[in-house]
């Protein structure tokens, strides 16, 4: 492997500048994970019109600060509030408040800062290694095998996220079609325009990532009613003892591998892989029953894994160009507004970008080891701040925000139409992700689509005669399939005694 | 009859709090804590810590007063919420802390002893520390 790229991106990273902007970048990420409700998703959007103004290396290195920077910020209000700040740190509050119950909150913090820092390096370390080789053999990929990885993901991320699987389907297919709008660029024909001339360049990303995430999420929040709870005492000790270390190593090992696999898998991301590898970790334990009391090690593998996941999953954004999950997809818009469009030809044509985004990532984590403990204080009075006081301030920047992109007040309303629609799926349990990462793949998958069957001259058939994009399609086949397949057995095996039992 | 007390986690609470639990005693009355932080915020410094519960438990034990904590967080205003709660207990006497205020942070924040003082239908009892 060539190393000078790999240096020349510590030297972008080091630059003030960049440096500060890391700094920033974790800084709001931790803010954003203490505060409940507004996740990194949103906050990214919200923030997409700031890095507009700054060098794409800068912007992208400030994002990704906030999202791992978040997986670090929901630790402490799930360990010293029983609230988890974050989706991600949901499984941490059952030992990690536990602990805290007992005295041991500096220990479960501390711990969850250790392993946080382990799991996100130990997949950055995998991250700089893996991704030009997949770089690489993305290379060879022509539309066809776009066509079928675009299918795959976004079939990936419907079926894989977390919730209702048919509400994810129809979230994802509402997707593709907003990102028909517009002109096609192939005929020159209007689609879905109705002789709007702000509709015929088609819809815009960064307003309805603003309006899905930001407004509608601000929406849903203010609903929500949190029992205030006492200002928790100060945190002493937070150094872990030598019997707590070696008793979560196992943990903080097993939490960075499975995170960094979760991760990369489209739809994977922090909250499942957090919430695979307590799964693991308590099945894996000969006292499970420890578990939810204070096991030190239940506090350690979500808070790996969940970073680890964070960081791997920007192999698939930056070296295929396919965002994994909600708020990858929000920072490939943030990527296309830079006027970079993220594929394998990344490494080799930006290397700059590529390697300094990664490499910030290191600086990034021992950012947030250093700070994360000293400002537990400063962000548990963040959280006296009234929702009816930083409800109304978000609103404020995330619509002046959007009029900035391009001076249009159309955006505006666009932001207010997909606010109130992110709102209302929220509450009837759609989850807005699938409906984005569908839209911005939506354009890939329709120009890979069409410019393949031009090259197949209008023969589906070539799709499967070409080795990768073969592959891919069966791939595609058994994702959609299997689900249905184990759910007729899963009935006909639940129907079969009851048979028996009427027999005898 | 009750006693109701408003109480905040500060010197002030609880001075009221040793008032209201003598007043209780003397009337022979159950004894009503309103600690009622305002809504909206996961943190709030108005709350009453656990070791204030535990030691005013006790004491109202050791003066063998029956109390009753209420702690359902409020909108709007706090002098509303206690005289709703002193309505709803039929309290004989609303027992308050008073901390010093300059006239200006007066008439910037207002006061919800003085809002408790106008407005309450029932004898008041305003306690300085």
């Amino acid at each position: 492997m060539d190393l000078a790229p790999v240096l020349d991106g510590f030297g972008v990273v080091l630059e003030p500048t960049n440096l500060l902007y890391c700094l920033l970048g974790v800084l709001i990420g931790m803010l954003i994970g203490v505060l409940p409700g507004l996740g990194p998703a949103a906050t990214i959007a919200i923030l997409l019109p700031l890095t507009l103004g700054i060098e794409p290396v800068t912007a992208i290195i400030m994002l990704a600060g906030i999202f791992y920077g978040a997986q670090y910020g929901g630790t402490i209000t799930s360990v010293l509030l029983r609230l988890p700040g974050e989706a991600s740190s949901v499984v941490t509050v059952f030992d990690g408040h536990a602990l805290a119950r007992s005295g041991r909150a500096g220990t479960a913090l501390g711990i969850a800062a250790i392993g946080s820092f382990v799991g996100g390096t130990v997949s950055v370390v995998a991250l700089s290694l893996v991704a030009p080789l997949v770089a690489g053999f993305a290379l060879d990929f022509g539309p066809p095998e776009y066509t079928a990885l675009a299918l795959l993901g976004i079939l990936l991320v419907s079926t894989v996220s977390v919730g209702d699987r048919l509400k994810a389907v129809t979230a994802a297919a509402v997707g593709l079609l907003l990102a028909t709008v517009g002109r096609d660029s192939f005929t020159g024909a209007e689609r879905f325009t109705f002789d709007n001339l702000n509709l015929a360049d088609g819809l815009d990303f960064v307003p309805i990532a603003m309006g899905l995430f930001g407004l509608g999420e601000i929406l849903y929040n203010l609903e929500e009613r949190h029992r205030a709870v006492q200002a928790p005492s100060t945190v002493a000790n937070v150094w872990p003892s030598r019997a707590d270390l070696r008793q979560s190593s196992g943990a903080i090992g097993r939490g960075s591998v499975l995170g960094f696999f979760l991760g990369i898998l489209p739809g994977g991301g922090a909250t499942l892989s957090s919430l695979a590898a307590y799964a693991l970790e308590k099945r894996r334990s000969k006292t499970p029953e420890r578990f939810g009391k204070g096991a030190v090690e239940g506090v350690a593998a979500p808070e790996t894994a969940n970073n680890a996941a964070a960081t791997s999953s920007f192999i698939p954004l930056l070296t295929l160009g396919i965002p994994a999950n909600a708020t990858m997809a929000v920072i490939f818009g943030a990527l296309l507004i830079q006027g970079i469009t993220p594929g394998p030809q990344l490494v080799d044509q930006d290397p700059e970008l590529f390697w300094g985004v990664v490499n910030s990532m290191y600086i990034g984590n021992i950012l947030l080891l250093i700070m994360s403990i000293p400002l537990v204080g400063v962000f548990v009075r963040i959280l006296r701040v009234r929702a009816t006081v930083l409800a109304p301030i978000t609103v404020l920047i995330t619509l002046i925000g959007v009029y900035t992109v391009r001076n249009s007040v159309f955006d505006i309303g666009l932001v207010v139409v997909f606010g109130a629609l992110g709102y209302l799926m929220k509450k009837l349990g759609f989850d807005p992700g699938p409906l984005v990462l569908a839209f911005v793949l939506g354009a890939l998958l329709e120009n890979n689509l069409r410019r393949s069957l031009l090259i197949f001259e209008g023969d589906p058939s070539g799709f499967l005669t070409r080795p990768i994009s073969g592959t891919l399609l069966v791939l595609l086949l058994v994702v959609a399939v299997l689900p249905v397949i184990t759910k007729t057995v899963a009935r006909r095996r639940a129907a079969r005694p009851a048979e028996t039992e009427e027999l005898v | 009859m009750t006693v109701l007390l408003g109480y905040l986690p500060t010197p002030e609470g609880d001075a009221a709090f040793l008032a209201a639990l003598g007043e209780a005693r003397r009337r022979g009355e159950r004894l009503v804590v309103v600690n009622s932080p305002r809504s909206g915020a996961p943190v709030s410094t108005e709350v009453a810590p656990d070791t204030a519960v535990r030691t005013m438990t006790a004491r109202a034990e050791e003066a063998g007063v029956e109390l009753e904590l209420r702690q359902a967080a409020h909108d709007g205003d706090a002098a509303d919420e206690v005289l709703r709660v002193a309505g709803e207990a039929d309290a004989s006497v609303i027992v308050i802390g008073l901390r010093r205020r300059s006239p200006v942070g007066k008439l910037l924040m207002g006061s919800t002893a003085q809002r408790i003082l106008l407005d309450a239908d029932r004898p008041v009892l305003a306690v300085k520390p």
